[in-house]
Formats: structure tokens, sequence, C-alpha cells
């Protein structure tokens, strides 16, 4: 574990030097990234200026909701986004190389290429939250303080475990990013809107299937005093560090077995 | 206990091949099909085949890249795909056709990482990096990213890239792919000393019988993944029975010169004939033999290359021999 942190500093540290070098575009990349998020936003906003209220939730309770699991996705793509490019390199054996290294596998290709770019998203994330618990008239209690920071590392953790698992997946089939990505920016438009809009089956798979339920929906709703989803009790807005744990411990080991199963390329 | 050790060493892939609109075909590729040798400390060894034979396999396995289906398999004591990292730190890896650096990144970039990476001591380091720029002439590409630069310039790169960390083995597979005369001689100058001087193990994969000639007392040979010669290389002419080409020129066209013993008649055209005679025996005597009974202008000797030696050695028609020969 230290091992990766220390890889992944390193390389990352090394891409933000080399990425630096160029500070004019580098400033640019983060404004027009940063920009094209914050619509996303104001889309919401302008939907709201017509209805007012969304499945029976306001418009300050939809923006904490929006807020962490924004932060939250921003967090773990920011970390993790770079797996993305985990088919192409199963593909064409470019993983080989990171395999002869003295490095844990997972950091080195997390790492590789670190856009701080994506930083944008977790600005703009930050934003909303703040924005949200400003609004919120919410009966604060010191468990429900704690609850926040706790939700957003927790969620990003789980958001990062899922794209950890979808990266496994590509050593067996190349083909299948499409999918992992509908779990990880899927799940992550899914968890901007309350549960009461969507379909009951949905939500159900959303809590005990790919538990992104975890990352927002269960705090949040304990945190704005409303029942958990999909009856679920009410303890479960707790749990989250407990499901970031599992999802970590699967996802570890479909990695590990992902690497074993490599099979580089002809030539 | 050698340093480096394969006991019926295995790979096979599973292939699926569409053979119809959604049915597919599952088929089994033996790419190493029980290897067994040993490598001493300090040995310099190559290891050939024809296209296809599972070398590249091989040094993938004992690298840890790729994990084996069946066998034992050991470097300095290390089980490769088990403890890929703990290994990685004892060894150094070119691949020919692929570079080990950042693409994007200047080499001098690349060789900083390396050192932290590799928790390489900063005056080793130092040391090390000087050495290699120095014999492999990398100063004037230290600052040029690693796309912009041509495939012998990479080459030498990343054969320096491989030994900053004083890596006790050294794998390079095909490191001379592309590279022109000059560069050759100055990459295999470089392994000699690095060999001699550092006793470090290579194991080094060509299709160039020059590399192997110039660099290792000892050579593996192996085709459809199974060993099929390990010893010197001037046993496996005689193991082969390799044969050498004399070319003549003659002053006119001649009918074919049957008359010379020890070589035989392949083909004419023209003036010029080709005898084949084998490639253990010395050519001095098939020369005057040959001058003596007929009126000679020019003539050469062409050395058997690998594939052909490997295509004689183990299957392969008369007739296609002949023509790999040529
Ligand atoms: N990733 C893979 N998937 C399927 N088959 C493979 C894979 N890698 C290698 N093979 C097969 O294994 C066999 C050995 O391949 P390998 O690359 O080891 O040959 P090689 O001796 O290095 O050949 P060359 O001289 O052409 O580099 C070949 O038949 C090849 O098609
Ligand atoms: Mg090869």
């Amino acid at each position: 574990m230290a091992d990766s942190l220390r890889t992944y500093r390193m390389v990352a540290g090394m891409w933000i030097r080399s990425t630096m070098t160029y500070r004019a575009s580098f400033a640019l990349t983060v404004f027009t990234s940063f920009c094209v998020t914050f619509f996303d936003f104001v889309v919401i906003l302008l939907m709201f200026g017509q209805v007012r209220g969304l499945g029976g939730f306001s418009f300050a309770e939809v923006a904490l909701l929006y807020g962490l699991t924004g932060t939250s996705f921003g967090i773990a793509d920011l970390t993790m986004g770079s797996l993305q490019r985990m088919g192409k390199r199963v593909r064409d054996g470019s993983l080989d190389t990171f395999l002869m290294r003295p490095a844990p596998l997972l950091a080195q290709v997390a790492a590789d290429k670190f856009a701080l770019r994506r930083f944008g998203r977790v600005a703009q994330g930050l934003m909303v939250l703040v924005w949200a618990l400003v609004l919120l008239d919410v009966a604060w209690t010191p468990v429900k303080v704690l609850l926040l920071p706790m939700t957003v590392v927790c969620g990003a953790v789980i958001f990062a475990a899922v794209m950890v698992l979808g990266a496994s997946t590509l050593f067996w089939m190349q083909d299948a990013a499409e999918v992992t990505n509908s779990f990880t920016y899927g799940g992550n438009t899914l968890l901007q809107y309350p549960p009461t809009i969507f379909a009951q089956e949905l939500v159900r798979g959303v809590v005990y299937v790919v538990p992104l339920a975890f990352v927002n929906w269960l705090p949040a709703l304990h945190i704005l005093g409303r029942p958990a989803p999909a009856g679920m009790p009410d303890a479960a807005a707790f749990a989250s560090p407990l499901v970031a744990a599992v999802c970590c411990a699967v996802a570890g080991l479909a990695w590990r077995a992902g690497i074993r199963s490599y099979r580089s390329t002809g030539s | 206990m050698p340093f480096i050790e394969l006991d019926t060493v295995e790979k096979i892939f599973t292939v699926r091949r569409k053979t119809g609109l959604i049915r597919r075909e599952k088929r089994e590729v033996r790419a190493v099909d029980g290897i067994s040798f040993g490598v001493d400390r300090g040995e310099m060894v190559g290891y050939i085949g024809p296209n296809g034979a599972g070398k590249s396999t091989t040094i993938k396995m004992l690298t840890g890249i790729l994990t084996p289906t069946g066998g034992r398999l050991r470097v300095a004591g290390i089980d490769p795909a088990r403890e890929r990292t703990r290994l990685a730190q004892r060894i150094g890896v070119v691949f020919g056709q692929r570079t080990t650096l950042w693409w994007d990144l200047p080499l001098k970039d690349s060789y900083r990482l390396m050192h932290r990476m590799y928790r390489i001591p900063d005056a080793r380091y130092r040391e090390n990096l000087d050495r290699c720029v120095d014999l492999l002439d990398l100063e004037e590409l230290l600052d040029v990213p690693v796309r912009q630069l041509s495939l012998g310039q990479r080459m030498r790169g990343d054969i320096a890239a491989a030994l900053l960390h004083d890596p006790d083995v050294l794998y390079l597979d095909e490191p001379t792919i592309g590279l022109d005369v000059v560069s050759k001689a100055r990459v295999r100058e470089f392994l000699r000393d690095l060999n001699t001087t550092h006793g470090t193990t290579v194991l080094l994969t060509t299709h160039d019988l020059t590399d192997i000639e110039q660099l290792c007392s000892r050579v593996m040979v192996i085709d459809h993944g199974r060993l099929m010669y390990d010893g010197e290389l001037a046993g496996l002419h005689a193991v082969g029975e390799s044969e050498r080409l004399l070319v003549v020129d003659l002053e006119r066209e001649l009918p074919p010169i049957t008359d010379v013993p020890g070589a035989r008649f392949v083909r004419s055209e023209g003036p010029r004939q080709w005898l084949a005679f084998p490639a253990t025996a010395s050519a001095a005597p098939l020369v005057a033999a040959v001058a003596a009974r007929h009126p000679l202008l020019d003539l050469s000797v062409r050395e058997p290359d690998i594939e052909a030696v490997i295509a004689k050695m183990y299957g392969g028609t008369r007739e296609e021999r002949r023509e790999s020969l040529m």
C-alpha cells in the first residue's frame, strides 16, 4: 500500500511537472473543463426555475445530492481516470512495460498521464456542495457534520473501486470499456437525482447489486431526515465505510486475477 | 544452482477464432511446450529460433509479465510471476519491438523516474548514467522526447534504461533489429563489455547470427516451443548439417561443375554457379580445386543464416531449404 502511494506520487508528480511546462495551455484546459462541468449544473438550475422541486425534493436537497456525488466522482476520476486506457493497453500489449518495473501495477497505470485538468470536476462538485449547505435548513448534529466528509471520501473510494473492477474485466473482455463507463459515469448521473423519481427496481439494484447508493443517497437522506430507500434500515447511512472496504477487496481480487491472466501480444 | 532455471515450463494460449456469425472455435497454441534449461551467473547465451518459436513468450515468463501454464521457473531464486516487482529490481529487459521508456517524455525524464522507481543510490545512478551516455552516445538525445527518436536511437536509450539499476541479468529480445551496421557494432561492443567487466548474465534473442557469433559462447535453439539444441554455435552447424554456398563467376557459361569433391552443384545462371558445401568444412581447398579446373573470375562464400540452419535441422523439404539458403 505504501509502495503504491509512493509510486503514484512519483509518476503523477512527473506528469504534472511535464504539463506545467506549458503553463498557459494548462490554465486554459483547467478553465474549459471547469466550464463544461459547470454547465451541467446550470441545466439543473434552469430546470428548477420551472419546477419547484423534483420527486418531492427541494432545490437545495437535490443540490446536496449533486454536490456529494459530483465531488466523490470527481476525486475518483482525478485519481483513477487513466484506467480508461486499460482496454487499449491490454489489447496492444503496452501493459508489458508497466509489468517490468519494480512498482505496483495499479498505481503505475492509474497515475500514468495524470491530468490535473480533471480537478475542474472536483472543484465544481465542491462548489455545488457548499452552495447546498448554505441553502439547506437542516438541524445539524455533530454526527451529521461528521457524516459529510466521510460520505465524500467513502463515495470516492466506492467509485474508484468500481473503476478498478471495470478495468479488471478488460483483461478478459477488452471491449467492455463501455459497460464500465455506464456504471461510473452513468452512476454519477443517476445519483445526482433523488431516488424517488426512479423505478423501484432500479433503486433496489443501486442499493443491493452495485452499491452506488452508499456514495450519497443513504447518508444524504439521513442528513435530510428522510427515510432510506428500498427498505434499508436507517443505520445504513453509516455503512458507507464498510461498503467501500468490501468494494475495494472485490476490486483488488479481480485486479490480481486479471494480471495473472494477462496474455500480452504476439509481437 | 543455476541463476536462471526452467523446468518443463509451458505456456498455452487459448485463442478463439470466429468461424461463423456467432460460432467460435477454441484452439490451443502451445507457445512454449515443456522447456528446461539452466543459465549460470555471468553466462551470455543466445536464444534463437524461427518466427513464432516461443522466444518472446519465454522472456516474458522470465520477466513475470506472463504466468506460465505449467512447469517451474526461477530467476535468482525468485518465482517471476509471483514476485514480479521484487524480481524487477534484479533484471533488465530490452524489447527491440517496444520501448520501455515514457513515450511523451524526454529521455532524461524517463531516466530520472527510473532512478527513483528503482531506488538507485545517487552516486550509482550518476555513474551508470554517465557510462551509458558515453558508451552509447546518448548525450545529444537526452532532451528529446522518446517519440521523436529514431529506431536506433531509441534502442540505445532503452538499453541504457535497462542498466541504470545494475541488474544481475539482462534479457534482450531482438536488440539489434533495424539497426545500421555502426549501431549494431556499438551495441555489441557495449554488451560484451558489460558481460566481461560487470559479469552481467545475458540472455539474447535475435535473428542476426552475427550477434550470436560475436557475443555468445552458448546458444539455445527452440522451435515450436521446444528446445532443439543447447551448446556451442559451431556445434549447431555440425548437428544441423548446414551448408555454406560458394558463388563462382566463370569466364563464360559452362556446364555445371560436378567434378569438385565435397561440393554439390545447386544451380547456375549464365556464367555464375552456386555450389553448396558443409558449413563445417574449410572453403580454401574447395576454392583451390575449382580454380585449378575451371576459368575462374570471381567468387564469394555465403554463410548459412540461422533460419536456414534451423530449417535444415528440423523438417522442411529440400526445396524449401535451398530457397532459404539463397
Ligand atoms: N498474446 C498471445 N495470444 C495468442 N497467441 C500468442 C500470444 N503471444 C504469442 N502467441 C503465439 O505463441 C507463439 C510464440 O510466439 P512468440 O512471440 O514467443 O514467438 P517468437 O519466438 O518471439 O517469434 P519472433 O521471432 O517472430 O519474435 C506464436 O505462435 C504466437 O502466435
Ligand atoms: Mg519475438
